[in-house]
């Protein structure tokens, strides 16, 4: 903009300009987040702490909220169905554990194992959603539901025997919560670990994600990304020039559910655990408000968007109960975590969507 | 006579499609009853309960169907509001048929504001009401709680310990209904059969079947089908598109807010901060397992899909114990059944809404052409 208009105008104005162009809602959010910040210290609370939490769970759940990106930008919506990319990583990690492989290797392996997992169910669930153009949304919701709940029979019936995931007394049927001490707890954090007084950064983790991040940026810049995003904005002019509008979509699809299930190996790794059962149930949720947080619409999304979104959710995530124990000795973070995530969704699916859909 | 026989081929390959849901289902259940091993008496007695339960839950989701709003995911802020209700009464120590019409009137008033506010929103969101719907009941679900566990005995007062927290405001994770238990139900006793018949729930039902049948053909309802059928058409026939699809919704609330009262006297206790959030999931599970779509849905869904799908949900649980031996997988089963259920629903709804589209488009390229050809 241009500086001599800003300063003609009057503050009203430019702030009215400031909610137009960043949204009320993050505006709200982002100083929600600030006044965390500033009264964390006033009411006794360690911030290089806090700082060193809200950096943890960001190298924890970046890379999950970063798989939203590709579908939203082939215009197959907010991909509500990340538990389906969620369960290709816990069956990578579950394997990789049970074939013996260990320590900082067996996140190699988890990986490596959980992305024939991740293709294949990607495009059986690509294949689906290119059948079913305009709804995808609500039957994402329902695919990840359904293949969270058919894999918990699985983690039951699947012949696992490696007496670290299964129940100690029945000797079979893998455990709701696997440690990950001895494999790759941390793995990823490790690497390059900086440590100043009571603040650290998992540098390995960061650098991983931004490897990722990387990736994807330039990803959508080649050819095949400047077709997938055309796919989105415009699938008419699209398949107009050329491009096919399904094929893009497919790919999409496979992308976020691969980058899911790496996503959920990050975050393991970070935490400490493999969480089975109904735990994937509702953690599209969270990846899809932080990247509606960070600027993201129905359709439209970027690396920034992936980026300051993580960290204001994860912000909001961590702050909220240290500083509201601390200042009312009553733990509303939960309440205050649910009423902000779902209200962004909410608020971001009333938006008009422009383009074509 | 050929071509005879293959329409009724072509009819009976339809009608399978149609109804592909509910034999599926009714495959499911004759698979598992013999399993389950259950005497019939006691399967009949289960039954009878659970409809009585859950009907009227369920009925609740065919007016916004008519408009066309789709399934209503909302219907949980219903139950949240008659939870509040009960509550409330509960406190007061109310007790039997007056404590439940009072909390439908004390409920009344937030299922309509949360109504309200829903069609509102949904508006707002044309063409996803869906998904819209399905997240504002996980957002007014947080509301719920600030209001249930925070304000209820700190603002909004709790007299009775036994029901709040013992940290002295919220409260407890069950409220026991023991007072109002099952007093509908029981209100005219009735044995058939071994099994207690809850006449006067039925009577309850029948009444809202008879409305839901008189409202389809008032002014308001023809009004909310042509909405339900073409918003452009309906708008230029001079319908407020938006008041009825909000009407709609605030209707649906408050029936879903008035069968939570139902459902829980029989239950006789309340879940504070789960007992609703299963509800929307299983009463649309239902719905659809009786063969309703997203844009149609009858009593006789609603009356098909309750039997079946809590038939399911009563043998699926011993018949998979049976099988293999461990107890939660029949639980998971029943679990993924519902969700799997909701899924191939919505993706047979979506497909022959493409297919009718394409056919349109087919025609309309037909008439044009064979209309330049005159030319």
């Amino acid at each position: 903009m241009n500086e001599n208009v800003t300063e003609n105008k009057s503050i009203k104005e430019r702030i009215d300009g400031l909610v137009k162009s960043f949204g009320l809602p993050r505006l709200i959010i982002a100083g929600f987040l600030l006044l965390l910040y500033i009264l964390a210290p006033i009411v006794g609370a360690d911030l290089p702490t806090q700082l060193t939490n809200t950096i943890n769970r960001f190298s924890w759940n970046a890379i999950m909220v970063l798989a939203m990106v590709p579908m939203v930008h082939s215009g197959c919506g907010l991909n509500f169905g990340l538990p389906l990319g969620i369960i290709s990583g816990l069956l990578g990690a579950t394997l990789s554990i049970e074939l013996g492989f260990t320590g900082g290797f067996s996140f190699v392996m988890a990986m490596l194992i959980a992305t024939p997992f991740a293709l294949v169910l990607g495009s059986v669930y690509g294949w689906l959603l290119n059948r079913i153009k305009g709804g995808e949304m609500m039957i994402a919701t329902y695919v990840g539901f359904s293949s969270v709940s058919f894999m918990c029979m699985m983690w039951l019936l699947l012949p696992y025997d490696s007496p670290n995931m299964v129940w100690g007394l029945a000797g079979k049927g893998l455990r709701t919560t696997i440690s990950l001490e001895g494999y790759y707890n941390q793995a990823l954090a490790r690497i390059l670990h900086i440590r100043l007084g009571n603040f650290e950064i998992p540098t390995g983790a960061l650098l991983f994600f931004a490897l990722f991040a990387f990736g994807m940026w330039a990803f959508l810049h080649t050819k095949t990304g400047t077709a997938m995003t055309a796919v989105g904005s415009n699938p008419v002019f699209a398949k107009a020039s050329g491009i096919n509008v399904d094929k893009m979509r497919l790919l999409s699809v496979v992308m976020s559910t691969w980058l899911a299930a790496i996503g959920i190996l990050v975050y393991e790794q970070g935490f400490g655990f493999i969480q089975l059962y109904m735990a994937p149930f509702y953690m599209a949720l969270p990846a899809v408000s932080a990247i509606l947080i960070g600027g993201a619409s129905v359709n439209k999304a970027s690396i920034a968007n992936v980026i300051i979104g993580t960290f204001l959710f994860q912000g909001i995530v961590t702050m909220t109960p240290t500083v509201m124990n601390n200042m009312v000795h009553m733990d509303m973070s939960e309440v205050v975590r649910i009423i902000a995530s779902q209200g962004m969704i909410l608020y971001a699916l009333t938006r008009k969507t422009e383009g074509g859909k | 006579m050929s071509v005879n026989k293959q329409k009724t081929a072509v009819n009976a390959a339809e009608l399978i499609r149609n109804n592909s849901v509910p034999i599926m289902f009714i495959i499911i259940c004759a698979v598992c009853i013999p399993l389950a091993g259950f005497s019939p008496s006691y399967l009949f007695n289960e039954i009878i309960t659970r409809i009585g339960r859950n009907t009227f839950l369920i009925l609740s989701l065919l007016i916004p169907v008519m408009a066309g709003m789709g399934l209503n995911f909302g219907m949980t802020l219903g139950a949240m509001a008659g939870e509040i209700g009960l509550i409330l009464v509960c406190d007061w120590q109310i007790v039997g048929i007056p404590a439940m019409i009072l909390a439908v009137i004390i409920s009344l008033p937030i299922a309509v504001g949360l109504g309200l506010f829903c069609g509102r929103i949904l508006n707002m969101a044309r063409g996803r009401e869906m998904i819209t719907s399905y997240i504002m009941s996980f957002f007014i679900n947080g509301i719920y709680q600030l209001v249930v566990l925070y304000m209820m005995g700190s603002i909004i007062p709790i007299k009775h310990s036994n029901i709040k927290l013992p940290r002295g405001y919220g409260i407890r994770n069950t409220v026991s209904l023991l007072r109002m238990r099952q007093k509908l139900d029981k209100l005219i006793p009735l044995k058939l059969f071994g099994a207690d018949i809850p006449v006067m729930t039925f009577i309850i039902i029948a009444i809202l079947c008879f409305f839901i049948i008189w409202f389809r053909k008032t002014k308001l309802g023809q009004d909310m089908r042509a909405v339900g059928q073409d918003m452009e058409v309906a708008k230029d026939s001079g319908i407020n598109v938006e008041r009825t699809r909000i009407i709609s919704i605030v209707i649906s609330t408050i029936l879903a807010d008035i069968g939570m009262v139902i459902y829980l006297q029989n239950m006789g206790n309340i879940a504070t901060y789960s007992s609703h959030s299963q509800i929307g999931m299983f009463c649309i599970a239902a719905l659809l397992v009786g063969g309703a779509s997203v844009d149609r849905a009858s009593i006789g869904n609603v009356f098909l899909g309750v039997t079946l799908f809590h038939m399911m949900f009563i043998v699926a649980p011993a018949a998979g114990a049976r099988i293999t031996g461990d107890s939660m997988i029949g639980e998971y089963f029943r679990v993924f059944v519902s969700y799997a259920v909701i899924t191939i629903a919505l993706v047979m709804y979506e497909t022959k809404k493409r297919r009718a589209r394409s056919r349109v488009g087919e025609q309309l390229k037909l008439e044009q052409g064979t209309g330049e050809e005159a030319a």
